[in-house]
């Protein structure tokens, strides 16, 4: 029990559960399908790129670049297909964004894994060579005609309904995708030997790599996966927001890195869950979005957010801590 | 073993740097002699870099602890806001009222970086997250001051830090150089420098040699949090007002210099000389790009490059040592 109690999944999900009530208090209309899927839009590409950032946090490493490599498959991706193949459909839009990011991911993997490179460096220089290639080399402009897949893709919704007021409401299909995303990362890391294996990297690489553990191929395979979920969420972010901006996405990587470890993944490595990611993610988009709710205006949300990293960071810590200090 | 003097030159890493930045000199300024080579240009270059060179000194100072500070940018726009609140509040003051403003400055970030010391020392959070958190805390307090807009309308006397010249040489490269030497001198010269970097080296060897690591610790972040807030009064002065979200970009910016200078972001070893000449390659090169006509962005995926090639080669070194 005492163990429940001190997780980080229980306090995120106590701080979500006060905040909601409270939100429904000072405003009766906040609990509506509408918000719900007000927040699950916003989650969405937050969530992939989360699920991306917790196993690259399992194994031990951090990794910055994901954004950059985001926007570099989206702006490619549209550019591509509008210039030589309109006529892809949109799973085949998805599809080459994962195949660039897997590209883009597999830079990464090689300076990390095979010329064994600090991680925090290598995806901070990865992060500036993505983002100026794309800027220099490929385009500044904004792409605001995308590929008729990207278009249709962006119209797709799985929920659609209308509100007591007459207002509309509406569930992006894209959803699905970060559904399966964290399925899928579930099955890797929990129902795989290749899961095991990451975890057991993330927790001391030496005596991995004495049990005779493969530590460059896992290694290698974590930054071509977050590589692939990050030309995912590209793609959707794209779709969603109908245009192909490649000033967007760069600059929020520290915010999922932080919804992450708010969710009791450890910096140190072989720790973290998806249910805590989940719910770190779940929190953020709910500062985000729903803060003025609660009263607050919105040029308080950066202060919440820091607020929240450092609750939920140091609480943990801070009892660690203390029970270090009696183990002594 | 005998070595020659320049591979015993290369074989450290401000030796290869140094290498570097003398390539990059040469180099730019043998494809624009007539622009690079000119007075204006050095003078030009000296105004710029001292801002994200004080931010790469307050990096290296918590990198020697195997910490890092991602609040150095939040906390020097905390600051400035509230220096230019002052300045703008104060009516008909002079010089005085500069100070005062500049004395707050400084208050201000030592104050910042003594709540993410107690963070890391007194808390235990990992230094990445807490300074992290407290970056956000800090920005978010100078947008809610500020409302998100610049505040602006100085004195004259403001522009004097960023802005002027003391004997020929323009005032921030006089700041940055005494910055430089002052640390470098607190590094290698003081009790309180040996132990820092002996944290760094290995924490738990430094709390066998009774050394009071939390007070260590608080030092070190409000000394990182001083100097942000004077880069935060030197682009204040030089954009002639503060906004909550300046220099955004200079966050990484100063992270890679520190890596590129050679120090080590887990800690133990880095040296000044290394930071100086990271900083000075990093303005050759965007200088220099500039020049020739190359955009913003492609300054972006040099220095990224740049920084990766220097890791590849250091790593190389490092291994063909040991074999």
């Amino acid at each position: 029990m005492t163990t429940l109690w001190t997780r980080n999944e229980t306090l995120v999900a106590l701080v979500i559960v006060a905040f909601c009530v409270l939100a429904a208090f000072s405003d009766p209309g906040f609990l509506s399908i509408a918000t719900l899927t007000d927040l699950s839009r916003g989650g969405i590409v937050l969530g992939i790129f989360a699920v991306g950032a917790l196993i690259v946090l399992i194994s031990g490493g951090i990794d910055v670049s994901f954004t950059a490599i985001a926007a570099f498959t989206m702006y490619v991706t549209a550019m591509v297909l509008n210039a030589v193949m309109p006529w892809m459909p949109w799973w085949a839009a998805l599809m080459m964004g994962m195949g660039i990011g897997a590209c883009l991911g597999a830079i990464n993997g090689v300076l990390i894994a095979v010329m064994g490179l600090p991680t925090l460096i290598v995806t901070l220089g990865t992060l500036s060579v993505f983002r100026g290639f794309m800027l220099t080399f490929i385009g500044q402009k904004q792409i605001t005609t995308l590929p008729p897949g990207m278009r249709e893709f962006g119209r797709m919704m799985v929920l659609r309904g209308e509100n007591a007021d007459g207002s509309f409401y509406s569930l992006h299909a894209a959803f699905l995708v970060t559904v399966l995303a964290v399925v899928l990362t579930w099955v890797i890391l929990h129902r795989t030997m290749l899961g095991r294996q990451i975890f057991a990297i993330g927790g001391s690489v030496e005596s991995a790599r004495r049990i005779g553990i493969n530590v460059r191929g896992v290694q290698f395979f974590v930054y071509v996966y977050v590589g692939v979920l990050a030309g995912l969420a590209g793609i959707i972010h794209a779709s969603m927001a109908r245009v192909a901006n490649p000033f967007d996405l760069v600059g929020l990587e520290l915010s999922v890195i932080a919804a992450v470890v708010l969710g009791g993944a450890r910096l140190a490595g072989g720790h973290g869950t998806l249910t805590g990611t989940v719910l770190g993610v779940a929190l953020i988009v709910l500062v985000r979005n729903s803060l003025i709710v609660l009263g607050i205006p919105s040029t308080w949300q950066s202060v919440a957010i820091g607020v929240l990293i450092l609750i939920g960071t140091g609480l943990p810590a801070w009892q660690a801590k203390r029970a270090a200090a009696r183990a002594a | 073993m005998w070595q020659s003097p320049v591979s015993r030159l290369f074989a450290s890493t401000e030796g290869r740097l140094a290498g570097i930045a003398l390539v990059v000199f040469v180099l730019m300024a043998a494809l624009e002699p007539d622009k690079f080579l000119s007075l204006q240009n050095f003078t030009s270059m000296a105004f710029q870099f001292p801002e994200f060179a004080i931010l790469a000194l307050a990096m290296t100072v918590t990198m020697l602890t195997g910490g890092i500070d991602l609040s150095v940018v939040g906390i020097a726009n905390l600051s400035a806001v509230i220096a230019a609140t002052i300045l703008t509040q104060a009516t008909g003051g002079g010089a005085g009222i500069v100070v005062i403003a500049y004395t707050a400055a400084v208050g201000v970030g030592m104050m910042a970086g003594l709540f993410n010391g107690v963070l890391v020392a007194s808390l235990g959070l990992p230094p990445i997250l807490a300074t992290l958190g407290s970056g956000l805390i800090f920005t978010g307090i100078a947008i809610a001051l500020t409302g998100g807009s610049a505040v602006m309308g100085f004195p004259a006397a403001t522009a004097w830090i960023g802005n002027s010249t003391l004997l020929g040489i323009p005032t921030p490269l006089i700041l940055f150089a005494l910055l430089a030497l002052m640390i470098s001198l607190v590094l290698t010269r003081t009790g309180f420098g040996v132990k820092l970097r002996m944290y760094g080296a290995n924490p738990l060897a430094a709390r066998f040699a009774a050394i009071n690591i939390g007070a260590m610790l608080v030092k070190v972040y409000v000394l990182s949090g001083a100097l942000a807030a004077i880069a935060g009064m030197v682009v204040m002065s030089r954009a002639n007002s503060a906004k909550a979200d300046y220099g955004s970009s200079y966050l990484l910016l100063a992270v890679l210099i520190a890596v590129l200078g050679g120090v080590n972001p887990y800690g133990g070893y880095g040296r000044v000389i290394g930071v100086v000449l990271a900083v000075l390659t990093m303005q050759f090169l965007s200088s220099g790009l500039n020049m020739i006509g190359v955009s913003n962005f492609a300054r972006e995926l040099i220095w990224g490059s740049l920084l990766i090639f220097v890791m590849i080669v250091n790593t190389w070194r490092t291994k063909a040592r040991r074999t």
